[in-house]
Order: C-alpha cells, then structure tokens, then sequence
C-alpha cells in the first residue's frame, strides 16, 4: 500500500503536463480563464488534438482506439488537465454512446460509429428523459414500431444537452408495449438527426443559457440495423451506460482545481477590501469541502482500481455521483459567498469575445451565481440523486 | 499509488479477524470490561504470543519493522470487535515514545518487555488545563544534582491504573506553552510521590488522573535530549490519532452493518423497516460515510507513513471527518435502532460509545479545522 506515483506513473504525467503546456491551444486558455464558453468549433479542434495524441478514448480499450491506461494513470490525466483549465470532452460520443456500441453493437456498428466518435466527426446527443418520464425513466412512451426494413419513432425526447448541434442521438425508445415489466421491451437505437420529422426545440435554463432542448420525432424512418444488440435490452445497455456517465460526473479533478483557485482567490484584496481569508468562518467551511472532497478523490481511485478498464463501474459509481455533485454545489456556494454583492450583476454578453463595453465585477465574482444556478442540475440529471440512493439501498445494501 | 494490502498484512489481518470470531464475541468482551483492569490478561498475553505487540518497532528492537499502515490495518480490526485490550496506551504511545527517543539501554529496558506483554506502560499526553494543546505542559522537572524531582498533575493517563511504567513529558524550561522546554520522563509507577486515581472511562476502558508530589528521578530516566522532548510527543501522537482513526472506521464499519441487517429483520406495519425510503437514503448516507472516511483515512496514514510534507494536514482531516460524519453515523445507528438502540445490552450503544470517546480525543472535529482553515 503507497500514496506516491512509481517512476512510470511520473513519466506519464510527466508527459500529459507537457501535452496540454505544449498542445492546449493559446486561444481556448485564454477564453477558459476569462469565463468564456468556448464554440462547438473550438470544442471539436480540441478534441481532434486529443485524437491526433491517441488519448480521445479515455476509457475506450485498447483494441478500440482507446488508450487503455490504468485508473492512476487517468487520475494523472484527469489532475492535469483540470489544472490547465482545459475542456471536459463533450461526453454523449466518448464517454457514453462509444462504450455502448463497442460493449453491445454488432461488428458493423462498431466500424461504422466508432473510427468518426473517436475523431470528434460527428456530434452525438442523448435522448433517455420525456416530457412524462424523468427519475422512472423505464416509464418512456417513445414508440419505434417495426415496419418492413425500418422503425418508424414518434415521442419526445427533453433535457437533450447540445442537442442543438448534435449530428446523431442515441435514444431509448419503447418497441414492445406486451411485456411483464416496463424495463423489457425498451430498445436503444441511433438516429440521425437530419432524418425528416425530427425537430429540435431550445429550452433556456434559469442562468439563461441554451444548453438543452426538447427532440420531437414525427413518423421519423429509422433503419432496423441502427438497433444496438438486441430487440428490447436497452434497459440493460443503457444502465450500463449511465454507470459510465455516473462515474464521470463526479468531477473531482475539476473541483479540486476549483477549490486551489478559490483559496488563492481569498487570499488577495478585491477592490481594497480585506482578503476573505481573515474570515474564520468561510475558511472553515473551505476546509471542510477540501476534506470531503480528499477523501471523494481517494474513494473514486479505489472504486476504479476494483475495475478493469473499458468497464462501467458498478452501482458504487452512484456514491461517487452523489458526493461529486454535492461537493460542486457546496464549491460553488462558496464562490458565491466569496463574491459578496458582485454576485449579482447579470451581464451575459461580457463574456463575449466581442464585448467592447465596460466590465462589472470580477469574472470570478459575477460568474460565481450563474454558476451556482446552472449546476443546481447536477444533482438532477444523471438520475437524481435521490434516484442514485435507490439505486445504492437496492444494489449495494440488499434493502 | 497502491491501495492493496501486502502479503503480510493480509497475514496480520486475517489472524486479527480470526481471533475476534473464535474468542471475542461481544459478551466476552463485556466481562473484560467490566472487570477489574478493565482488559484482560490472558487476551493480552496472546497479543504477545501472536506478535502483535511487536509490529511498529525496528528489527533492531526485536519488531516487526512495520509502519503507520501496519497499526492502521490492526486498528481497524480492533475497532470491529471492540476490543478493550490497551495497545494504544502500550504500543501506541509508551512504544511509541520509546522507539523515537529511547536510548539503546533503555529500549533494552522497557521496549523489550512492553513487546513482551510482561510490562504495562502509558504515556501523560495530557493535563488538566491542556485541553488539546499537547505543548500546554505545566507540570515541572527540576534539576537537584544529578537527579530531577517532578511536580505537578496529568489527566485522563490510559491504561493508568494497570501501568507499570508511565512516560511523564514535563517541562524543564519556558512557558507553560512553549514547544521547546519539554522533557520526557520514563517512570516507574510505584515512584515515591505518584498518586494515580484510576478510573472508568465511559467507552468501558480505564483511564487515571496522575498527581506528582516531588517525584524524584535519577538522571537515567530521560528519554532523548533534555527540552526537545515535544517532536517526538508530537510525532506519536500524531500516530496515535491515525490508530484510532483507524479504530473508529472499523467501528463504523460494524455501525452501518448491523443497521442494516436489522432493518431488514425488525418489522413494522407489517413491513421490514429497511422497505422504508427515508430510513433507506439514511443508511446509503451511512455507507457513504463509511467509504469516505475508508479512504480519506488511508490516504491520511501513507501519507503520514510515507514523511509526505502534506502529513499534518492528512491527520487533521481524517480526524476531523471522523468527529463530525463519523460521529453522526454513530448518532444514525442508534436511531434507527429504535428502543433497542438507547439500552446497555445492545453492542451498537457500545460501540457508538467508543466512536463518540475517540471524537473527543486528541483534537476534536472544531480543533482540526482550525488546522485545516489556516
């Protein structure tokens, strides 16, 4: 049992450090660092860079395309590039819909999907929620009904991230309505965005942001070999799926960059002010997120260590998707703490490349609510977190 | 970056696990505590007989060359059967002490036969006035020849009464809370002039209040240099946090077990109680802490087994969430026990005894984020 990295594990993050030093384009850091969103352009080049490098399959096994690493040596990717503030890859193509096919698909899925998810050639989106079906997910009305050589899908899809520039989307549709329980007779099938009778309606978020849609499909005509595996499975391809998605959205590299951000952040004078870190109280409360998120960051490695790669965790993944998540709403309550009144000012367009006007606040500050009010989902999607604690009673517990 | 246990280790677990099954059953447990010294004799000789005794000193002393890790796994286990046996006063903190500033001829002395269960030994880590400042040290060494006549009085001294040998840090210089000044003192507990006033303690252990009356001791009695006694204070205390961090994981290991387990066998409204969705979430947030504080607490003890800059901080947050989730797990476990939770037969009451005793000790939750603040 050691803590310390063996020379190996130094080389390689040796070599991520200088990856993203030398390869992380000077554009992108400088939009992250000011609080930019970057463009599904700048998005997609960075994650052809990181094909280029052969590291877009993360989690991918190596007879994939996929790097194959250990759990460390991801725990070196993950550290280093939170530290540089570079961009999560957009997670529908590589982290979910990727290791269904190649866990679940036939050959000619496989060579058909997986070269262009690798190069980011292709967009893909998610399409599990309805309108009616949220946390009882297995209750989804989405109809694909078999006809001749094609499904034909009606129903709505929502809560679609960036499905507003999506290619593809993955969806689970219900083929069978004769079943003895609601989780048979679901499928997963891909359909191409472009097919007729597929619209997408923008939903704003409370931080006033287009990051998800509602997907209608009307009549949509979808060919029977986009059927991933087989007929009335996809309840279990897709729990495999969101077991990936659990594990990933716990984001402890990103709140540990995040947290080391905040305490240099507190500890200079904001407009003459004294530095926060004089206040005895929020830098207690600081240090209680640290812990929990330490010991967050020691709990996932030893979750991942129990997993060969190019496996979905199982339902301990719930655990780190709780923590995770709850360790990110309580960071961003403490930014919004930090930011004191410059909290409020609510002036989107500054974080535009284009802005010409003059800046209120500090980036850090007027971003720290919208912040704040956006990943109050983080604790909703991925299955609540409510949903996850069934999930860990039932499968973990035995209750 | 490894998180399984050696060959060895597995050894040592495995031979702890077994014993607790075969001979440490939680009424076995009770008549020890409850008996005189408040441990057992015979249980102790086995601890010897088995090595146990021996496993964080040096090959030189006649250990087992184990480390933080190796006393993290034992611990562990402890805290699982609850033992009431005194390790941490003898080998924690007398041993521990001793290896870090104990001369050849006094590790000859007192190691060898603390190792060997013939001796019972504790350190004074403590006064009444300290609170949890370990340099805080009123009590007085003064030099009279080639002899030092010591004044003054400890608190809460494990393994107290039973102690043959205590070590007594007292301060031969400066301020009351100065870490320089501090010497540490290897005494006899029959020395004219020591009062021990032995206690129970309300985990089922034992514990004494120490009054030194002009307590005189020949020079061969300091351990270390005279006045730099408070890095290896420190150091084993340090270790002693992380052990009993260590216990109360395995504690709550236990807590979160046999909440479950019996929310599965009690019915109510003709239902088990585990059926129930506010008490389900309420032992996943159980298990949740328990893993937690698994982790955090062996990130803490290799860092501190490995010298890492990063050791003090480590200590503090394990001990930290130990104090505020840990302790509410405990809370938890007796509230979802109903009635049964609250009465002296159950094991869970006592078990959650032990958890909120190590709470207090060494530095409570609020005295480790002020650490951790700054």
């Amino acid at each position: 049992m050691h803590v310390t990295f063996s020379p190996e594990e130094l080389a390689f993050q040796e070599e991520v450090r200088a990856f993203f030093r030398d390869e992380y384009p000077e554009d992108m850091r400088e939009k992250r660092d000011k609080g930019m969103e970057l463009d599904p352009e700048d998005q997609i080049r960075w994650q052809q860079l990181l094909h280029k490098k052969g590291w877009a399959g993360i989690n991918w096994p190596v007879e994939f395309g996929g790097t194959g690493w250990t759990p460390v040596q991801k725990y070196i990717y993950a550290t280093e590039e939170a530290n540089a503030n570079a961009p999560l890859v957009i997670p529908f193509g590589l982290s979910m819909v990727g290791p269904v096919i190649y866990t679940f698909g036939s050959e000619e899925q496989k060579q058909r999907f997986l070269p262009d998810i690798l190069a980011s050639k292709v967009w893909w989106c998610q399409g599990y929620s309805e309108p009616g079906s949220g946390s009882d997910l297995a209750s989804l009305k989405t109809r694909a009904d078999l006809v001749g050589d094609h499904f034909v899908v009606n129903g709505t899809k929502t809560w679609t991230t960036l499905g507003q520039h999506a290619d593809w989307i993955f969806c689970l549709v219900r083929t069978n309505t004769d079943v003895a329980r609601r989780q048979e007779g679901i499928s997963f099938i891909l359909i191409d965005m472009k097919s007729p009778g597929v619209s997408v309606k923008p939903i704003i978020l409370l931080d006033g942001v287009h990051e998800v849609n509602e997907i209608h499909f009307e009549n949509v005509e979808v060919p029977v070999e986009n059927l991933v595996g087989e007929e009335g499975k996809g309840w279990t391809y897709g729990k495999v799926l969101l077991q990936h998605e659990r594990a990933n959205i716990a984001g402890v590299a990103r709140s540990r960059y995040r947290l080391r951000r905040l305490r240099k952040q507190v500890k200079s004078s904001v407009r003459g002010a004294a530095p926060l870190s004089g206040d005895k109280n929020f830098m207690r409360r600081l240090a209680a997120v640290e812990v929990e998120l330490k010991a967050l960051e020691y709990t996932e490695l030893r979750t991942l260590a129990a997993v060969s790669s190019g496996k979905a965790p199982g339902p301990e993944s719930s655990i780190l998707k709780v923590k995770g998540t709850e360790i990110q709403q309580a960071i961003d309550m403490l930014y919004l703490q930090a930011a004191g009144y410059y909290a409020l000012p609510y002036v989107p367009d500054q974080y535009r490349p284009d802005f010409a006007d003059q800046y209120v606040g500090e980036e850090a500050e007027t971003q720290s609510s919208l912040r704040y009010f956006n990943y109050r989902k983080a604790s909703i999607y991925g299955g609540s977190n409510e949903i996850q604690k069934n999930i860990i009673a039932k499968h973990v517990l035995g209750l | 970056m490894d998180f399984s246990l050696n060959e060895v280790q597995e050894m040592l677990a495995d031979s702890i696990e077994k014993f607790i099954d075969n001979e440490y059953a939680f009424d076995t447990r009770q008549k020890y505590a409850a008996s005189e010294s408040g441990f057992s004799a015979d249980v102790w000789k086995t601890f010897a007989e088995l090595g146990w005794t021996t496993v964080p000193f040096s090959e030189d002393d006649g250990g087992f060359n184990g480390d933080q890790v190796d006393v993290m796994v034992m611990m562990q286990r402890f805290g699982r059967g609850l033992l009431v046996e005194p390790f941490l006063a003898n080998i924690v903190l007398a041993g521990g002490t001793l290896k870090r500033v104990g001369n050849a001829a006094q590790r000859q002395k007192w190691l060898q036969s603390i190792m060997s269960g013939e001796l019972q030994a504790t350190l004074a880590f403590t006064e009444p006035q300290a609170r949890y400042d370990i340099a805080n040290i009123a009590t007085t060494a003064a030099a009279d020849g080639a002899d030092w006549v010591l004044n003054g009085q400890k608190g809460l001294v494990f393994n107290g009464g039973s102690s043959d040998l205590i070590i007594i840090p007292a301060r031969t210089s400066g301020k009351q809370e100065d870490e320089s000044g501090i010497t540490l003192f290897a005494v006899p507990a029959d020395t004219a002039g020591m009062s021990i006033n032995a206690y129970h303690t309300v985990d089922g252990l034992r514990a004494a209040e120490l009054t030194l009356n002009d307590v005189r001791l020949s020079g061969d009695a300091v351990l270390g240099g005279t006045g730099d006694g408070f890095a290896a204070l420190d150091a084993t205390i340090d270790d002693a946090t992380l052990a009993i961090c260590a216990e109360a994981v395995g504690i709550m290991q236990v807590l979160k077990d046999k909440t479950v387990e019996y929310s599965k066998s009690r019915s109510q409204f003709g239902v088990p109680i585990g059926s129930f969705q506010a008490l389900q979430h309420r032992m996943v947030d159980m298990l949740t802490v328990c893993e937690q504080a698994t982790s955090l607490l062996l990130w803490a003890t290799m860092t501190v087994a490995e010298g890492s800059a990063e050791a003090k901080r480590a200590v503090s947050s394990v001990k930290y969430l130990v104090g505020t989730s840990g302790q509410t797990l405990g809370e938890e476990a007796v509230q979802l026990h109903g009635g049964m939770g609250v009465t002296w037969d159950l094991d869970v009451a006592h078990y959650f005894k032990r958890l909120t005793a190590i709470s207090q000790l060494f530095g409570n939750a609020d005295w480790h984020l002020d650490k951790l603040a700054a």
